[in-house]
């Protein structure tokens, strides 16, 4: 016999609680914010030491994968992002400990099968797409006669 | 259906309900569980707490593995029996194709059942042990569970380490094992009645709200165990759900509440409870190492002690794996309950 009548569902929706948008956002901003202070403090080191300002790009960004892969490792990160959310997925330290934590999940089923083929079970999607939608933004821009001749390449 | 098949007079009760003759008794019981679990507010109750989630292994299934055989090992030294004089081994955990209980049963040597019931896997041992010894096939039979908190969520979800914000529905999974050893004599609470579950799905998709998954199983199950027992809510001191944690216990109140049973007053969710709120684990804890640890270190303590004299447990289970909710299913739950009265003092 269905001893349960009646609409359910409905009724569990109404018991559901609330996802705390309004703090979450500002524990992104905060957690976000603080990651990319960092990254500027680490920028202007580089641009103080006399590289251009595109050099020390590239270089603040390999350190802060390099700090993003560390804080995986000590399982610091994951933590930040639990308050953080998308404020510590989103800066390239995420990009990091997305592909830091595969590796060091994966790496008891080996080399082959564990890191190599699960690496990128977290960041593939992300590149996928950004691929895929960059090579349709590129399209419709040339389409529309908007693409600079004076760049080639990357 | 009469004829030489049914069941023995009195034995089934309802639709869903059976009643042990013998009432096999749970003679011991261990929990062994991880350092989170061992520094929440039942921390004192469990057997060992261990302060290493790895426990010396080199991988998180073997030490999964390696504490479900310490907690089977531990509740046969207090039963003050050996290995040798079990007659079945009734295991289950929430791994692929429950490895970790199958390789405990190579570790014990012993004839082993293999159970999944998602995390309801405790009630659900309990239950077919005590139909195996009740139906005369076995003097005793062990019963062990275990779920970790890094192999469900590699499994489940994502990597251990991997930065994500869950929400305020989420569980933690347990890092545990319980095992509880049933026999046709002994002292111990007594195993009088258990109520198999069905399969309720009420629709929801969103395997980070489980509890909410398995509210309206719960919920069925218990009533359908008043219904076919016979018995008051208030016959029992308490109520014991596995892991709906504190959304899904306040879902299953109010589909009670709505079929007449209010036992707010005394439905205990071992999910809402193995944890302390400030332990950032959201709605509460899961896992079918949640109910076993919880029953093996805390419950029994109570039937032992006279905290309680009569309990019903719930194991509560979402039937669910990643395949089927990245393919769009709904993710059903399960419940079953088996009914723990302590004995009275002999002589």
């Amino acid at each position: 016999m269905g001893a349960l009548e009646g609409d359910t569902r409905e009724l569990i929706r109404r018991h559901l609680p609330a996802r705390p948008v309004l703090g979450n956002a500002v524990r992104a901003f905060l957690v976000g914010g603080s990651i990319s202070v960092v990254g500027q403090v680490i920028l202007s080191f580089f641009e103080n030491r006399g590289l251009a300002r595109a050099e020390a790009g590239s270089a603040a960004a390999a350190t802060m994968i390099f700090l993003g892969s560390v804080l995986t490792g000590l399982g610091v990160y994951d933590r930040l992002g639990r308050q953080g959310g998308m404020g510590a997925f989103l800066p390239i330290t995420g990009f990091a400990n997305a592909v830091t934590a595969p590796a060091m999940e994966f790496k008891r089923e080996g080399f082959v099968l564990g890191v190599g083929a699960r690496l990128f079970t977290v960041a593939g999607p992300v590149i996928v797409y950004a691929l895929a939608s960059s090579l349709l933004v590129g399209i419709v821009l040339w389409m529309l006669g908007m693409t600079d001749p004076g760049v080639r390449g990357i | 259906m009469a004829g030489t098949l049914a069941a023995a007079p009195g034995l089934r009760l309802g639709r869903q309900t059976v009643r042990f003759d013998l009432a096999p008794a749970t003679v011991a019981a261990a929990a062994i569980v991880g350092p989170r679990e061992g520094k929440g507010p039942l921390g004192d109750y469990f057997d060992v707490v261990k302060d290493d989630e790895l426990v010396g292994e080199k991988s998180w299934e073997r030490a999964e593995a390696r504490m479900l055989a310490e907690a089977c090992r531990l509740t046969l030294r207090k039963a003050g029996t050996r290995v040798e004089h079990v007659d079945f081994l009734i295991a289950g955990d929430l791994l692929n194709q429950i490895t970790c209980s199958s390789f405990v049963a190579r570790e014990l040597n012993l004839p082993f059942l293999g159970i999944f019931g998602a995390c309801s896997t405790l009630a659900e041992g309990m239950t077919v042990a005590a139909m195996t010894i009740d139906g005369g096939y076995a003097q005793n039979a062990l019963v062990a569970v275990s779920s970790h908190h890094c192999t469900a969520e590699r499994q489940y979800r994502m990597p251990t380490e991997f930065a994500t914000q869950p929400p305020p529905t989420a569980q933690w999974t347990v890092t545990g094992a319980g095992a509880v050893l049933l026999a046709a004599r002994g002292d111990g609470p007594a195993l009088t009645m258990a109520t198999v579950g069905k399969v309720i799905d009420s629709g929801l998709k969103d395997p980070q709200n489980l509890g909410a998954a398995m509210a309206p199983a719960a919920a069925d199950t218990i009533l359908q165990h008043f219904q076919d027992s016979g018995r008051e809510p208030d016959y029992y001191d308490m109520v014991v759900t596995g892991d709906l944690a504190d959304v899904g216990r306040k879902i299953a109140l109010v589909l009670l509440e709505r079929e007449g049973i209010a036992i707010e007053d005394r439905l205990f969710d071992c999910g809402s409870n193995i944890y302390d709120p400030d332990q950032g684990v959201d709605a509460g804890a899961s896992g079918c190492g949640c109910s076993a640890a919880v029953f093996a270190g805390y419950l029994m303590n109570g039937l032992l002690t006279g905290r309680y004299r009569r309990i019903l447990l719930v194991g509560t289970g979402a039937l669910f794996s990643p395949t089927s909710y990245q393919q769009g299913e709904t993710i059903p739950g399960i419940a079953h309950a088996v009914a723990l009265e302590a004995q009275d003092a002999p002589g």
